[in-house]
Parts: structure tokens; sequence; C-alpha cells
């Protein structure tokens, strides 16, 4: 480190800033003060946080809130009943796929489902880090988690259109239904996430995202129950 | 090193901050520099020539001087625009004949986005168009139950990622082993040969969704077409490499790989589409005792 002793700083730069990225909510009196309240207290501030974030995600604006107060409850709720419901309607309700029927659907299983959500985006989050993107890993996650929600809309449109009958028609209807939740989803994860890119390589970072949701979508609107 | 690695963070968490750069150029890799400038200098310095290209000059060699552990290490691997991208694409699919792509479009800025998603992209388009040809192929046959096949993703999944991977270590390997012993001109790094394989599968992304039009003909028409595109990429960028080897070598070496791209080709369209026409509704042959035989299709 020897260049490092001929180093001067002048007086008008500011030498201070913070050491960690600010992330999460609240400072920290309130911290100390969550010991003593009511478990529901506790319980339902974070409802209403995961339900405040679902609002922003059904209308997306440009806040800071989704990437501030990241949480991943959410996502997990949503990709647990989307992988749910993936599963064929032939096996009532069992997750397992231990039955001889759902080997022989050849459809995605709740495993299949739920490794492609979460892989899906660790390599989408990582793919926007390597590019130089200034989010966070778990922001990421938790914005593209969020933002299934249009397509688990989609899927219980798809349950209910598919009871009414299977013909042309529902499938018109279906795929109306998926295209519009998936650009949807697609659009609401890049007003979150593309403010934090670098500028020339915004295309680079939303092509992944739009091949994550189009490959959910595929699986919604291809699911047939036995 | 463990400040660089803080500063590293620090810059990534907070880009505006104003810091002090010191100037060794060896300990801050390229990439940090540039987000030190504004974005659209860096093309200027290219077109330019300030003083600013001289250093990266002289950076482009220590580029990868970040340790193996750190997340920058990675970061050069990325290290592309969108316009760049788009540029290689366009070279892998009108190759020019006599035009090296790796020279003329990677120039010794090999990236990994490219190859990782291009075979993601090809990977999925393979699986769902395979899935819609059969549907339409099958389409309106009574036995017919459309399922959705899922498991032919995680095989094509395999497939392609091994090929762009597992192919590109061998040739490598057969490459720095021949050029211990005929001394070549041209030698390509490892990464520089699995961005040339990653960029030349795009071109069987649009092939693979015309393949969905269920006629023979068309479907082995399109896939020359394809072999020949990317083939000639990969010819023109290996066939300088072994071109000053023993001959037999040489061709031997340009001969595998077209062969093995080939194979992909072929496999991919052999086992994700059906043939067409091939599934008749089974006949039934009434047999001279009285029992329907129903032939097996």
């Amino acid at each position: 480190f020897a260049g490092l002793a001929d180093v001067s700083i002048s007086e008008d730069i500011p030498v201070e800033g913070e050491i960690t990225v600010p992330v999460g909510s609240g400072s920290p009196e309130e911290d100390f003060s969550t010991l003593d309240e009511p478990v529901r207290d506790t319980i339902l501030r974070d409802l209403k946080a995961v339900g405040k974030k679902f609002v922003h995600v059904m209308y997306p604006r440009k806040s800071s809130t989704l990437l501030r107060d990241w949480d991943l409850w959410g996502p997990l709720v949503l990709c647990v009943s989307l992988c749910r419901r993936v599963r064929s309607l032939g096996t009532s309700g069992m997750l397992q796929g231990g039955s001889a029927d759902s080997k022989d659907d050849g459809g995605p299983q709740f495993a299949e489902v739920f490794v492609i959500i979460w892989f899906g985006a660790v390599v989408i989050t990582l793919n926007s880090k390597l590019l130089g993107g200034t989010i966070s890993f778990f922001q990421s996650l938790c914005v593209l988690g969020y933002c299934v929600l249009p397509l688990t809309v989609a899927m219980l449109v798809c349950r209910l259109v598919l009871l009414a009958g299977s013909g042309t028609v529902s499938f018109i209807v279906r795929l109306i239904v998926v295209l519009a939740m998936f650009g949807w989803s697609t659009l609401a994860s890049t007003a979150f996430l593309a403010d934090s890119q670098p500028p020339n390589r915004k295309a680079l970072v939303v092509y992944p995202i739009f091949l994550f949701y189009f490959v959910i979508s595929w699986m919604i609107l291809t699911f047939t129950p036995q | 090193f463990a400040e660089f690695d803080d500063a590293a963070n620090l810059l990534a968490a907070n880009p505006d901050a104003t810091t002090i750069s010191i100037d060794e150029p060896t300990e801050i890799p390229k990439n940090q520099r540039d987000r030190l400038r504004e974005p659209g200098r860096e093309e200027d310095d290219e077109l330019l020539g300030t003083d600013d290209s001289d250093k990266t000059e002289l950076l482009a060699g220590q580029k990868k001087s970040a340790p193996f552990w750190t997340f920058e290490y990675y970061q050069t691997f990325f290290d592309v625009d969108t316009y760049q991208v788009l540029d290689r694409i366009k070279g892998s699919v009108f190759p020019v004949p006599g035009k090296n792509f790796v020279r003329l479009y990677i120039r010794s800025n090999p990236d990994l986005y490219g190859p990782f998603w291009i075979c993601a992209t090809l990977v999925f388009t393979i699986a769902v168009s395979g899935n819609l040809s059969n549907f339409f192929i099958h389409l309106g046959k009574p036995t017919y139950h459309y399922v959705p096949q899922f498991r032919k993703v995680s095989i094509a999944a395999t497939t392609i990622y091994a090929y762009a991977w597992l192919v590109p270590l061998a040739l490598w390997g057969f490459l720095m082993w021949r050029n211990s012993k005929v001394m070549n001109i041209v030698s390509y790094s490892f990464l520089e040969i699995v961005c040339v394989y990653g960029y030349s599968l795009f071109i069987y992304i649009p092939t693979a969704i015309l393949w969905i039009i269920p006629q023979k003909v068309v479907r082995w028409v399109l896939m020359m077409f394809s072999l020949c595109l990317s083939g000639s990429v990969l010819v023109m960028t290996f066939w300088p490499a072994v071109r000053d080897d023993n001959r037999r070598i040489a061709l031997a070496t340009v001969g595998t790989v077209v062969l093995l791209h080939a194979l992909l080709s072929v496999g991919c369209l052999a086992y994700f589409f059906d043939a067409p026409e091939l599934d008749f509704p089974a006949p039934f042959i009434p047999a001279h005792n009285g029992t329907t035989v129903v032939t097996k299709s």
C-alpha cells in the first residue's frame, strides 16, 4: 500500500456515508418495542405489508416500497398456491404424485414447478447483478416473486373456465387471459426493476424476466385436467 | 485486499457516492473504472481514442485480475452492452465468408450472457415447439389425449447445455494439445470457444419455431439451412486454428465439429418432434373368425 501514503483528501469531499445497504423497515426504537406488543399486532403488521405489496403489483407505479421493505412471504404463498393448482384434478389434490394416474399425466409435478420458479428467480437475480445492477439479491427475489401474482390469478381463472368446458372457446378465453396476465407480470416487474440497471443493458436484464414469465404462462396454459 | 472488496460493494450499493480513485490499475478491475464515468463515454473512448483509451488498452490485458472467488471476477464475463449482444447474434446468423466470428465480434471480450441465455431460450423453444407440433399433428384424432410432456424439458436442458459446454471443453483441450506440438498462429481461449458455440446455436431458435410445420420436407430443408449457417460460423472460426497442422488432423477436427453439430440438430428434430403422418388412426381389420384385430400404430 505504498501509494496510499501520498494521497491527500481535500476538505470539500465528504468522506462519510453508510456502510450498510438500508434494507428492512423501521428504526431501531421500533424494533425494541416489538417484543412487548401482542403477537397479533406483529402478525397483522406483516400481513398488512404483504397485502400492500400485492396492491402495488396489481397497480404498478414506480414506488420504492416494494424494494425497500422486501419480504419473501408473498412469493412463497404465491408459489405454493400456483404449484398446488398446476397439479391435475385427477389426483384429488394429493401433492406427492404417488398414484399411477399422476405419472401418466406427463404434466409438471409440484416439485418441478417449485424448482423452476425459485431457481429461475435466483438465476435472473444473479444475471442482473452480474450485469452491474445495483439491486440487492433478496430485493430482486421479492419483486420477481410478487409479480407472479397476476399469473396466479390467471391460473385460478383457467381452472374455473376448464370446469365449464374444455373446447375451443374455452381455450381461446384461457389464451387471452394468460396472455394478458403474462404481459401484466412482465410490465410490473420491469417497472420495479428497470431503474436499478445500467442504462445500456436494460434489454439484457428484461429479456430473462420475459422468458421466466413466458415459461410459467406456458405451464398454466397447457395445464389440462385428467 | 479485503478493503477493495468492501469498496466494490460500497460502489455497487451506492454508485453516486463520491469516490477517490487511487491510480493503481492492477488493483481496480476495468469495469469498476467504467462505472465511475458516465455510461455514454464508453463508446466514445473506443471511437475517439482519448487518453482514457490508453488505460483501457492497458487494462484490457489485465481485465481478469480479480481473484476467482470474488463476485467481480464473474462480472467481467458479463461486461457487454445490449448492442454488443445483438451484433454478435447478427454475426452468427449472417456469417461473412472469410471473416472470423471471434476476431470480428468477440475481440477478446468473451461473454457468458449470450451462450447461457441462448441455450436457455433454445431449451424452452424446443420443448414448447415440440409440444405444439405434436398437438397439431394429433389434433382431431379421437385416441389422442394431449399431455404437456414436461419431462422433455429436463432432457432438452441437459442435452443442450452439455453440448454447449462439454464440446467446447473437449475442443479446447484438443487444440491446446495440438498447440503444444505444432505452433499455431491462431489460438482461442476456452471462453471464446464457449462463446462461439453459444452464439452459433442462436439460428436454431427460429428453426425450432418453424419446425412446428408438420411437413417432413420443410423440416429437413430448414434443418439443412440452419446447419449450413451455424456450421459455417464454426468452420470459419476453427479452420484458421488447425490450418497449420497436419492436413488430415485439421480436416478431421473440422469434420468432427460439423458432425457433432449435425447430430445435435438431427437428434432434437427426431426426439422432440413426432414425425408427421406417422400415426394413423388404428384401422379395424375384421379377422375371419369374427374377432377384431386392431393394428398398433
